[in-house]
């Protein structure tokens, strides 16, 4: 069975419209844009999204109520809620130093973005 | 001389901590100079420690960073260079006595201060355009914010501010808060966009298929009801015009109302001394490194101009810092034929506003319309850059060489098909 999708791409501002043809799961035609970089982020948009994830975690005893955090690599998409329903339960304790790992996911690193 | 409160003495104050006071602060400090740098927040950082997506420093640091991990990188520059810095402190006035003498009155939990300094460099950033401000009417009710409110609500202060939602404005403010809400939760019923196009980069637009959030583009809301707090809000249809259309309102039920509708460079304390405003962006009349009308006082970062990158941001509280540098240097202004720069065909907003033509220079500019293959021209000296998109939502920069420019009177910047 063969799928079309169309992005705007986000590689860089040009935005080319492309079409990626998918079938059973692998990409079959790319059309539409001007350069590789295009092509193989959108690919990989058509097979299988991924994103980094941020959001903020409860912190006790910081300066702020919470620090923040992000994926220390992109994420598949379909996974993101169950992640975000981890990141709501956690709890972490003053100090946090930014760019440590306050928790781990599914092998997926969380990453402190701020201080606490 | 205010009497009874305590003097303190600099070469250069730096008011607002966000990226462009930071980075002033920096370079300043790295010039040699004497700085006390200013911030009523509680923290340095301005907006950054809010902005908790990824999109910061590409080009400053060469890396993809965080807001709060931008933030960070230049906080710790400012205390290994040994910077002098308060937060909690809020400037109230600043007084221009002469070209070298020049104070700052602010409040502090330890009191009032005067800080007396040659200059001054203006990073206050901009203000949000609130409800009222875009012809929103109906009941007093809570729950509707400003985009930096529900931000900071939200990722300073972990509180999600709503439940069902709906988001005036698709620039990529709005979008990155749409985005925001979504993951936290939320179900964001709906972006409303005045524009007959989206007003964000194509990246952040995608945001809306990744959560399945709807766009009205040609659409406003023009009414909020609720009994304590939002419970609908009304839309209507526009037509090219930007005229509403009779007949074509509807209500969308929520529980808060985010509106960003804009940022407005925060210029009260440079108008208050006389500094000459430019209406295009809102923010003041520089040269070419960023001296306001007012000889010595100096402006960086969005109390500038709107900046979307804060890359640019930093850049310009630099350029400021060399700004003061060479004026406390040189005793003050010295007089120059200052060459004028004009906004042509296709530009809707243009900075600095006059060079000296003795050093290398950015511009930094938007276009009124999208184009695409337009080419950047400023005709008097024949400078010619392609560009393969220019739309709105992004900035563009352009290098202008000292030699370029050197011997031209005027220049006039005009985005053209090629
Ligand atoms: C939601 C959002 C998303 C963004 N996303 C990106 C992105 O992905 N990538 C990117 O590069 N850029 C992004 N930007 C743009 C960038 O963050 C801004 O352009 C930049 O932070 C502006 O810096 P600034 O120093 O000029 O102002 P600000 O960060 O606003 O700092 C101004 C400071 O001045 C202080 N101040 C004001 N008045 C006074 C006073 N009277 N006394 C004392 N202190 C005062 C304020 O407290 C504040 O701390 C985004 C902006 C927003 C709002």
């Amino acid at each position: 069975m063969t799928k079309t999708y169309r992005f705007t791409c986000i590689v860089c501002p040009l935005g080319c419209s492309i079409e990626v043809e998918v079938e059973h799961g692998k990409v079959k035609d790319v059309k539409g844009c001007k350069c590789p970089r295009g092509k193989e982020w959108a690919s990989q948009e058509a097979t299988s999204p991924r994103r980094v994830v941020m959001s903020v975690v409860h912190v006790e005893g910081g300066a702020l109520p919470t620090v923040s955090v992000k994926t220390a690599e992109p994420v598949p998409k379909e996974l993101i809620p169950e992640l975000m329903k981890f990141l709501a339960g956690l709890k972490l304790k003053a100090p946090v130093e930014i760019g440590e790992v306050v928790a781990e996911w599914n092998g997926i690193k969380i990453v402190a973005t701020r201080g606490a | 001389m205010f009497p009874g409160i305590p003097m303190l003495n600099y070469d250069v104050v730096v008011i607002g901590g966000g990226p462009a006071g930071m980075a002033a602060a920096a370079r300043a400090k790295e010039l040699g100079l004497n700085v006390l740098l200013l911030d009523e927040n509680d923290y340095l950082g301005g907006i950054l420690p809010q902005c908790i997506h990824p999109g910061f420093g590409l080009h400053y640091f060469r890396e993809e960073l965080t807001g709060p991990e931008f933030a960070a990188r230049l906080a710790k520059r400012l205390v290994e260079l040994g910077v002098e810095y308060r937060t909690a402190a809020r400037v109230m006035e600043i007084r221009n006595y002469s070209d070298l003498e020049k104070v700052v009155i602010f409040t502090s939990p330890s009191g009032a201060y005067q800080a007396w300094a040659k200059a001054v460099i203006y990073a206050a950033g901009a203000r949000e355009r609130h409800a009222f401000e875009i012809g929103i009417v109906g009941d007093r009710v809570a729950g509707v914010y400003t985009a930096g409110e529900a931000q900071t609500l939200m990722d300073i202060y972990g509180v999600l501010p709503g439940k069902e939602i709906v988001i005036v404005g698709s620039g990529d403010v709005g979008l990155i808060m749409a985005r925001r809400f979504a993951l936290e939760g939320a179900k964001v019923k709906a972006v409303i966009e005045l524009m007959p196009y989206p007003g964000g980069l194509a990246r952040n637009v995608m945001i809306l298929r990744d959560f399945d959030i709807p766009l009205y583009l040609s659409h406003k809301v023009v009414e909020v009801r609720g009994k304590g707090r939002v419970e609908r809000v009304k839309v209507v249809k526009v037509d090219e015009n930007l005229n509403e259309i009779p007949g074509s309102e509807f209500w969308i039920e929520a529980d808060a109302l985010i509106i960003s509708a804009g940022l407005v460079p925060s210029v009260k304390k440079l108008t208050a001394i006389g500094v000459e405003i430019d209406p295009s962006t809102g923010g003041p009349v520089v040269n070419d490194r960023l001296e306001t009308s007012v000889p010595g006082v100096f402006a960086a970062g969005n109390a500038l101009l709107i900046n979307d990158l804060v890359d640019y941001v930093a850049e310009q509280g630099e350029l400021a810092a060399e700004g003061a540098k060479e004026f406390i240097e040189n005793g003050g202004i010295e007089s120059r034929k200052w060459i004028r720069v004009e906004k042509g065909e296709n530009v809707r907003l243009l900075a600095p506003h006059r060079l000296s033509g003795e050093r290398d220079v950015y511009l930094y500019l938007r276009v009124a319309r999208p184009m695409e293959d337009v080419e950047l021209r400023i005709p008097e000296v024949g400078k010619r850059v392609k560009l393969s998109l220019a739309t709105p939502a992004e900035m563009l920069r352009v290098k202008l060489k000292a030699e370029e420019i050197r011997d031209a009177e005027k220049l006039t910047v005009e985005v053209v098909r090629e």
